[in-house]
């Protein structure tokens, strides 16, 4: 049984409790503090920002609670970002909500914008301009985004989800306790990838593979990746690389943190993140293929929908889908692509013209949402391909469909020849 | 049976127990009546509501937050939750329903074992204090 109670506050964190810095400050403290008990935290840490997830609407219950936040007072008293939303406040037509979900949604966004948070409606908040320093606390919610922080910048959150998020980003703090604490970093399994020929690795699609295994293989446990080179003929280990890595993991697994050892920048060597007792696991070509295969539910090579872009779309990786179109042929007209960016990106590939590269295509582009989180594909749409692990992942249950895991060139390949195309002749 | 635990949320229940063989994920893994809709549950079909909902951890999406909330708020939640392992994700549903609707549904953490001595269909009754103040769950033994 974990031992008794023995949270120490400042008099700072008292006087917010105690509502001498207005009831919604207490109410979030009270938030704060019942988390902190419950996972036997001996103090609260001040965090330098948050990213919150909770303006995705789920119900009315999480209406209720940020529209009493807005009516208490409430502001974010640290920089607070925004995931994605239920809408796409630019491109409101390609949205198919009921009336009643698109009202509550919209509300549900003016709210926390009401408390002062940054209207960036982006799950992949690093690549939209809010990247904390090393070693920084911060309370970041949304799977991938957590996996992101901790893993590639080296800052320090907790796995936070709906209402602790924007609780924290009110008070200011949050529990000293879980991924927060440096001995709950190490890693506790090793995946060695030397045995995987530098050839599969050089190719996109592996990475998402990766953190499917990874998420298998982890759980909710730290783990330290050895043997990928950083040298890989593509640009080697890149952040889009690590982001589809992570995202992958986190939904497959409740990864919140791992270490490409020589790469990120808590595990220049093994040692530095080795906890005790640690297991080493070495990973196949074989494993990466069945990896892949898990993520790939359709049974022909039928086509009705591309998706790219969960989490959102880098402007490296629109860099690279314009140069994938330039000079080919449009999408075959039967396969609907889809495109999940933030607006501060779409804004910089408007400005070097991936985004008329991809509409000239026939592609859309979505902002503020994610194709997996609200309707957009239209009915009758059966099989989808993507580059996305998670959207991979969740695709089948969520929207009921069957996925097909591909590189960024197969899906583009794909589109234009209306049925599937993949290049099996890496996988061994 | 007298089982001393840990208080993660305070209230006080009574109801009929519902040990689950597997940790559940409520987002995705129950329906807004409270019954478990999960393809790869054991239990799908079961229903949580009115129930003490007996499991070793609660599984998946950080979103369980906002399924708990819901679920407390339209009258479909369990009567209690059981726990071996803490789940903060669980936690924060019912602090929230506590401050905007006024409820207290008690979450206990006990022991691998102890947890493992309640079965289904058994009565409980379940009071948990405000942390650090203990709790207690006493159920018949079949």
């Amino acid at each position: 049984m974990p031992g008794d109670d023995g949270l120490v506050l400042t008099a700072e964190e008292q006087s917010m409790l105690a509502g001498e810095q207005g009831p919604a400050t207490a109410m979030c403290m009270r938030l704060i503090v019942g988390v902190a008990r419950a996972n036997g935290a001996g103090r609260l840490v001040p965090i330098e920002s948050a990213h919150a997830d909770g303006c995705l609407y789920h119900g009315v219950a999480g209406l209720e609670f940020t529209e009493r936040l807005v009516s208490l007072g409430a502001r974010v008293r640290v920089r607070t970002t925004l995931n994605v939303g239920s809408l796409d406040l630019l491109h409101p037509g390609l949205v198919r909500a009921d009336p009643e979900v698109a009202e509550n949604g919209r509300r549900l966004m003016d709210a926390h914008v009401a408390l002062g948070c940054e209207a960036i409606w982006s799950c992949a908040p690093y690549q939209s301009g809010h990247r904390p320093k090393q070693g920084s606390h911060v309370a970041w919610a949304e799977s991938n985004a957590i996996a992101f922080v901790n893993s590639v910048l080296g800052a320090r959150t907790d796995r936070y989800g709906d209402f602790i998020d924007i609780a924290a980003g009110v008070a200011g703090r949050v529990p000293y306790s879980g991924l927060h604490l440096q001995r709950n970093r190490a890693a506790a399994l090793v995946l060695d990838f030397s045995a995987v020929p530098a050839a599969l690795l050089d190719d996109d699609v592996a990475w998402p593979a990766i953190g499917a295994l990874l998420g298998e293989l982890a759980g909710t446990r730290v783990a330290a990746l050895t043997g990928l080179p950083a040298d890989l003929n593509d640009g080697g280990v890149t952040e889009d690389r690590l982001k589809a890595l992570g995202a992958t993991a986190a939904s497959a697994g409740g990864v919140a943190l791992f270490h490409v050892v020589g790469v990120t920048p808590e595990a220049p060597t093994l040692d530095a993140v080795l906890g005790p007792g640690a297991t080493t696991v070495p990973v196949t070509a074989h494993d990466l293929r069945r990896a892949r295969e898990r993520l790939s539910t359709a049974a022909t090579t039928s086509l009705d929908a591309v998706s790219l872009g969960t989490p959102h779309f880098s402007l490296s990786e629109f860099a690279a889908l314009a140069h994938e179109l330039r000079a080919g042929p449009s999408f075959s007209p039967s396969v609907d692509v889809f495109v999940s960016t933030s607006r501060a990106v779409l804004a910089e590939a408007e400005a070097r013209g991936y985004a008329d590269a991809v509409r000239d295509a026939g592609g859309r582009i979505l902002t503020d949402t994610c194709t997996y989180v609200t309707p957009v594909l239209r009915d009758g749409i059966r099989t989808v391909m993507t580059n996305s692990g998670k959207w991979a992942w969740y695709a089948p249950a969520n929207l009921g469909i069957d996925t097909v895991l591909g590189s960024l060139a197969e899906c583009v390949a794909s589109a234009r020849a209306g049925r599937v195309v993949r290049d099996e002749r890496l996988w061994g | 049976m007298t089982l001393s635990g840990r208080s993660l949320h305070p209230g006080q229940a009574d109801g009929v127990v519902l040990a689950l063989d597997e940790p559940l994920s409520f987002w995705g893994g129950v329906d807004a009546r409270g019954v478990i809709v999960d393809a790869h549950h054991p239990q799908r079909g079961a229903t949580v509501a009115g129930q003490v909902l007996a499991m070793q951890a609660g599984r998946g999406s950080s979103s369980s937050t906002a399924v708990l909330a819901e679920l407390i708020r339209s009258g479909h939640a369990p009567a209690a939750l059981l726990l071996a392992e803490c789940d903060a994700i669980l936690v924060i549903g019912a602090l929230v329903a506590a401050e905007i609707y006024d409820t207290s549904l008690p979450i206990v953490q006990l022991t691998h074992d102890d947890l493992a001595r309640l079965h289904t269909g058994s009565q409980a009754a379940v009071l948990a204090h405000t942390a650090p103040r203990p709790a207690t769950v006493i159920a018949k033994i079949r």
